[in-house]
């Protein structure tokens, strides 16, 4: 390993500072940065909304608001953080930050495209925005015709113009990753020399380029039939509402993956750090990422099993669907592979990848239960359901977020945080995320349908056991948020490489230059040598 | 040296000269061609896509109304429809024709080329605007006033409706091409490219190139349904 020079006073964050000078930024690390803040503030959003959601099911009465509020509370929840934090967590925040540097390159192949869209991505959440302010909308998230269309007296114009513009924004990324993993990796960066991070985000990149245009046309056809009466799924004149929700779902479903994908990719980094291993298989976890993406946009039919649709074609998806479980098990099992007789560093980003690994797996098994035709007719629409996509995207997702955040975080702000609360707050919410979805898949078992108000008495034990959990999730996050705040004003200096981890971004300072590298570097060896570097643990 | 060269070394204080359409990201030009030939193919994929969707829903609405589709594909205007579809076609060749001029470095040849290209894109435009004008005369605007005598009056507005967001779609491209087209004639007048560097004008002719490719699936699935017979 080269010793590093002298690093330099300028960084990206100091090398200007007027307030024009981020928002007219080009610098990939900065974009990265600014969609945090945007995220954070989506993902605040929808935490208020999921906390009265919770507090309203503490008692079986409807007593804390109206059916038709709730209606609009667990709408505005879902499309806060599907749209506007879990697509753009990873691959906008983590992506844009890291990607160039673990590609050895001075930016994104085209930086006023990144800038674009990150105001794209702004546009659209102000939109949303203002449906929310205007009085919300009541559709759930996926704005399912022909109430969408002709019954809702909500906003489902304004709000569904925004899920459209931030899909440009998604798109435009996808794109721009595409490219710059295609050509602007380093001299010796050979693609089975690639961080695994770099594949899932190639991945999703895929999904990205490949699904989100679907969603937009759909879209945009749902807002045309509301907004000036065109007739495309309506019923009267002998139009498909089930053709929305195929639309629908052939972007919404593999949108999981963009939202599953760079986490995973991000666990694969921590691993191996923390166990100062090669990942286990690393052939069949880049293989996997990439089997997930296509796999991924022939299941989507498994959303309508009780929508009609023939059971021939049903059978068929189910099928699929208990495929596309085969290469996510075969990164969970690599993952475990990688521990097994690693040399484990007990930090805060391990905590959260332990976190994630154990969710995801309840998360990944429930999948398989809802893939089954008979099973899922009858835990269809209830708790659940809930449950499952929570694990996948909460305990999956936001996790693996945390994870890849707590990892990179000494990078990107040069400092470092408080390790203890950090892996309290890992702890906090793996105990509270368990506690609030777990007794959904009971409630769900049992009967409880989703998006209701009110529920019969005898479900109230477990629904306070959820709000109760839903409150030290709370406290989790916020604990995050307080410590990483203090971080980024006081924290202590990190130095180029706190974790000795491989990787090119831990060869240029902390914070990186604005140009990332003094020069381009040469790699020389595959993505996780760690065997070749002396085992410091502290 | 090339002076162009010089000057831009000058005034960014550079050590090194470059190309002034080089940007610091990219080691080589080539390396910034071959980026930006990858990024346009990707946006096509997504548009391919994008248009995608409503190539569903005609394929399924099609499978389960023909007679409906063929009643409401008779209502367009065979004619006026052929004509866009000669003058787009020729659209595409003189656009071929402008790249090809801009990478042999002709710079009055590549900003003619433009212009007639983007002639005949308006040409396209004005005539889409006459076909929609008399749907509007007619009644035929899918929504609350739409009136249609006929067997199948409901499932004709689900045609139309795909027709007009097809076609609408499809206008808006041109729209957007033709705000492409006239920076890049703008920046071919004032002699912006060389053979070294014509990366915006093969882009926007790629752009071009796959607009007029929709049309010409959009042209027989709209007009042409069951026209055998029914030529009038």
């Amino acid at each position: 390993m080269t010793t590093l020079a002298a690093p330099s006073p300028v960084n990206y964050l100091n090398v200007k500072t007027t307030v024009a000078s981020w928002l007219l930024t080009k610098d990939h690390k900065r974009i990265g940065l600014m969609y945090m803040i945007v995220v954070t503030f989506a993902f605040l959003f929808g935490a208020v909304f999921a906390a009265l959601i919770r507090l309203e099911l503490t008692t079986p009465g409807g007593d804390l608001v109206s059916s038709d509020t709730y209606n609009r509370l667990f709408t505005m929840h879902g499309v806060a953080m599907v749209f506007f934090v879990l697509i753009p967590a990873v691959p906008a925040i983590l992506g844009n930050m890291i990607l160039p540097l673990q590609l050895g390159a001075k930016d994104v192949a085209f930086p006023k495209i990144n800038l674009l869209s990150w105001y794209i991505f702004v546009v659209g959440f102000l939109f949303t925005i203002y449906a929310l302010v205007a009085g919300g909308v009541d559709t759930g998230w996926t704005f399912y015709p022909p109430y969408s269309t002709q019954g809702s007296p909500s906003h489902v114009a304004a709000t569904g113009l925004g899920v459209f513009i931030a899909g440009f924004s998604s798109i435009l990324t996808g794109l721009n990753f595409m490219v710059t993993i295609h050509r602007m990796r380093a001299p010796g960066l050979t693609w089975f020399r690639l961080p695994l991070f770099v594949w899932a985000l190639y991945a999703t990149s895929l999904v990205q380029i490949l699904g989100t245009p679907v969603v937009a046309i759909t879209v945009l056809m749902l807002f045309l039939e509301r907004v000036a009466g065109l007739g495309i799924f309506n019923p009267a004149l002998g139009g498909d509402p089930v053709l929305f929700q195929h639309l629908f779902w052939f972007y919404s479903h593999p949108a999981v993956y963009i939202m599953i994908l760079p986490p995973m990719g991000a666990i694969s980094e921590v691993i191996a750090c923390f166990s100062r291993k090669q990942v286990f298989g690393y052939s069949f976890v880049a293989f996997s990422s990439l089997a997930i993406a296509v796999f991924g946009f022939l299941v989507w039919a498994h959303h309508l099993f009780v929508a009609g649709i023939s059971p021939y074609s049903a059978m068929v998806f189910s099928f699929l669907t208990y495929a596309v479980a085969v290469p996510s098990a075969v990164k969970t099992f690599n993952w475990t592979a990688t521990l097994y007789r690693g040399a484990i560093w007990w930090k805060a980003p391990m905590m959260w990848v332990l976190g994630f690994m154990g969710l995801f797996l309840v998360g990944g098994l429930t999948g398989l239960f809802t893939a089954s035709l008979g099973v899922d007719v009858h835990i269809h629409d209830t708790y659940f359901v809930v449950a499952h996509f929570h694990y996948i995207m909460v305990g999956g997702a936001i996790m693996g977020y945390f994870a890849g955040l707590h990892y990179w975080w000494p990078k990107m702000t040069g400092r470092m945080y408080n390790d203890m609360l950090a892996s309290l707050s890992a702890l906090l919410v793996f105990v509270g995320f368990n506690l609030t979805f777990f007794p959904q898949f009971i409630l769900g078992y049992l009967g409880m349908p989703r998006r209701y108000h009110m529920y019969p008495p005898e479900f109230q034990v477990l629904n306070v056991m959820s709000s109760a959990g839903a409150m030290v999730l709370g406290v989790g996050y916020s604990l995050t948020l307080i410590y990483l705040t203090y971080s980024f004003f006081k924290g202590a200096p990190a130095g180029a490489n706190p974790w000795l981890a491989t990787g090119l971004e831990w060869t240029t300072q902390s914070p990186p230059l604005p140009e990332n590298f003094r020069e381009t570097p040469v790699v020389t060896e595959g993505a996780y040598e760690y065997s070749k570097r002396e085992i410091k643990v502290a | 040296m090339p002076d162009a060269l010089v000057a831009h070394a000058a005034d960014h204080g550079h050590a090194h000269a470059h190309h002034p359409a080089h940007q610091h990201h990219f080691e080589t030009m080539e390396q910034q061609a071959e980026a930006a030939t990858l990024g346009m193919w990707i946006f096509l994929v997504t548009e391919v896509m994008f248009f995608g969707g409503l190539f569903m829903a005609y394929m399924l609405y099609r499978v389960w109304y023909p007679e409906a589709w063929a009643e409401g594909s008779r209502e367009l205007d065979i004619r006026l429809g052929g004509l866009n579809t000669v003058v787009l076609i020729a659209s595409s060749l003189t656009m071929a024709f402008g790249v090809r001029s801009a990478q042999t470095g002709k710079r009055m040849a590549t900003v003619n080329w433009l212009l007639l290209t983007m002639a005949l894109g308006l040409t396209f435009l004005v005539v889409k605007f006459f076909e929609y004008k008399h749907k509007y005369d007619l009644g035929h605007i899918p929504g609350a006033n739409f009136h249609f005598e006929g067997a199948h009056a409901d499932q004709v507005q689900i045609f139309l409706s795909l027709y007009f967001c097809m076609t609408g779609l499809h206008a808006l491209h041109m729209i957007i091409g033709f705000g492409l087209m006239s920076v890049i004639t703008w920046m071919a007048w004032k002699g912006r490219f060389s053979p070294e560097w014509y990366t915006p004008v093969e882009m926007s002719g790629l752009y071009w190139h796959f607009v007029d490719i929709v049309w010409i699936f959009l042209f027989p699935l709209l007009y042409l349904v069951d026209r055998a017979g029914h030529y009038q």
